[in-house]
């Protein structure tokens, strides 16, 4: 008897054991790949060039460019309205109140939704509703923001990855002591002064957390920038909100699937994945730094 | 007797639970009124009744009026922030924010916007020496609050609500998270509190309530059975109750 136990147990753990491997494994396959195929292109000008020779030749910056312009617009217009709309549900709304469950229900199945069906909304609402909209108001019928632009498409991102912001915001706001919400009232303090003081500096942590998630997330997603404002071809750097520009995701899909010469395309897809994935990371790492930075001048700070 | 704080015929309700059943309890100001019971007696919920702590709660109802100084706190216009500053809580376990104890003293001062820049520093000073830590901290006001022991965090919440410089102290048995030599410092801080200001505190601990106060009111199941001099209510109580609880009968 006591001998099945254990070899029941033993049995499972080694399961365990093979399903952590298994993953590392498939991890390691796919950098691999990526790193060995890929590192003998990335080079200077690879990194600081545009593409040439329909795309067989050149580089990608304007795509690494427009993967940082993008995802830095997004993560500006998502921390506010993630954090705002989290704060609103735990700190404002009465408890079990109908509205906040309608909130939390919409942003579950916005979470849901697939990627590409953002790319549709963005094109729909942000770009023939809105920037249609703005052009008739303000210039005239102009195509001005009418069209597929960067700002849409950080728009449309931010759409997309507000969830992962609001979630791990209420968290950290569930994770705050209740007492010390008692106590800034006990002392007198608004609700506001609260938030602001009590609340906010201990939330910050896992505030900046849901925005590193929704930066992981938002570097690598192509299918909402693809009709909202990621350009096929696009040498120019994109210099004003309503420009259009390259993004590294896109650039993949587009050298893979629409490539006149997929071959001679291989290395150059191979190392624009490997740059992709190093932006990921790269933008990551930061975000974690400034964490990192906030948290320890919290802790420190008079 | 001279009154700083008054309930007349006060009845709580959190949803339909009766927890305060018509209590009248008058409050002498600059001495210590201690208020005891078995638990669940509604003590807590006197207590924060007198700063309206209690609002926070859904469903909970109040009858009757708390008088501060003769006017009511629960009718008429009030500003509960004011109220707040004048009548402040010290909380069973210490609370200190995850501030330094600079941060955490000038919390309340910043708030009301009584004080910034040297006149701050000087209000943090006062308050922490009022308190006993002044020498100990006051080259280490940068240091996190949650990283001194809990004494200290004790003392730290109480500087930090001596900074806004309210009048009552109510305390939510203040000592019961400390160990009994800590126990021992904070009673006497709490006497000399109450040489400036009125303390009501809520205790489990009788001997507690023996040693310090000057009052001691008696409650149970939500009735204010007995108050008086404390110690008469410990040697000569009126109540059968009283007695039984205080030589340990019940609670």
């Amino acid at each position: 008897m006591a001998d099945r136990t254990r070899l029941v147990g033993g049995a499972f753990q080694s399961l365990c054991i093979l399903a952590c491997v298994l993953i590392i494994l498939m991890l390691a396959v796919i950098l691999g790949d990526i790193v060995v195929h890929g590192l003998g292109t990335v080079t200077f000008s690879f990194l600081t060039k545009a593409p040439e020779t329909g795309m067989t030749g050149g580089g990608i910056f304007p795509a690494i460019f427009g993967t940082f312009a993008l995802v830095v617009l997004m993560t500006i217009a998502v921390i506010p309205l993630g954090v705002a709309t989290a704060i609103y549900m735990h700190e404002y709304a009465p408890k079990r109140s109908r509205v906040v469950q309608m909130v939390r229900l919409a942003i579950q199945n916005l979470a849901g939704v697939p990627a590409i069906v953002f790319g549709l909304f963005g094109l729909g609402f942000f770009i023939e509703f809105i920037g249609r909209g703005m052009d008739r108001v303000f210039y005239g019928g102009e195509l001005v923001y009418g069209q597929p632009a960067i700002v849409w498409a950080a728009l449309t991102m931010a759409l997309l990855t507000m969830p992962t912001v609001v979630v791990a915001t209420e968290e950290a706001l569930r994770a705050i002591p209740q007492s010390y919400r008692e106590v800034a009232y006990s002392l007198g303090a608004t609700r506001w002064q609260m938030i602001r003081c009590v609340v906010l500096p201990q939330a910050i942590g896992g505030i900046l957390t849901g925005g590193i998630l929704a930066v992981s997330r938002g570097s690598g997603e192509v299918a909402p920038v693809m009709f909202t404002g990621a350009a096929y071809f696009l040498p120019e750097l994109p210099a004003r909100l309503n420009s259009q520009f390259m993004e590294l995701g896109y650039h993949v899909y587009v050298m893979t699937t629409q490539s006149p010469d997929v071959e001679a395309t291989k290395p150059i897809l191979y190392a624009t994945v490997l740059v992709l994935l190093a932006l990921t990371f790269l933008l990551n790492f930061s975000a974690i730094m400034i964490r990192a930075q906030i948290r320890k001048r919290l802790r420190h700070g008079r | 007797m001279e009154t700083i704080i008054e309930t007349r015929s006060l009845n709580l309700w959190y949803g339909r639970f009766h927890a305060l059943i018509d209590v009248s309890l008058r409050i002498p100001p600059r001495a210590i009124t201690a208020i005891i019971g078995p638990s669940g007696c509604g003590k807590s919920t006197l207590l924060r009744v007198i700063n309206r702590m209690n609002e926070r709660i859904p469903g909970v109802r109040v009858e009757g009026d708390v008088l501060l100084e003769g006017r009511s706190i629960y009718t008429g216009p009030i500003d509960l922030r004011q109220l707040r500053k004048r009548v402040g809580m010290v909380f069973q376990r210490p609370n200190p924010f995850p501030l330094s104890v600079f941060e955490n003293v000038a919390y309340g001062p910043k708030i009301h916007g009584l004080a910034g820049g040297q006149e701050l520093e000087r209000r943090v000073e006062r308050s922490l020496r009022a308190t006993g830590l002044w020498d100990a901290l006051k080259d280490r006001l940068g240091v996190s609050a949650l990283s001194l022991a809990p004494e200290q965090q004790q003392r730290i919440c109480i500087s930090r609500l001596l900074a806004v410089e309210p009048d009552v102290l109510l305390m939510d048995e203040p000592a019961s998270a400390l160990d009994p030599i800590a126990t021992a410092r904070i009673e006497e801080l709490m006497l000399e509190l109450k040489e400036r200001y009125t303390i009501v505190i809520v205790t489990h601990n009788m001997q507690q309530a023996a040693r310090i106060s000057t009052r001691t009111a008696f409650m149970l199941l939500g009735e204010l059975v007995e108050v008086g001099e404390t110690q008469t209510v410990f040697t000569k109580p009126s109540d059968p109750k009283t007695e039984q609880y205080i030589s340990g009968r019940f609670g």
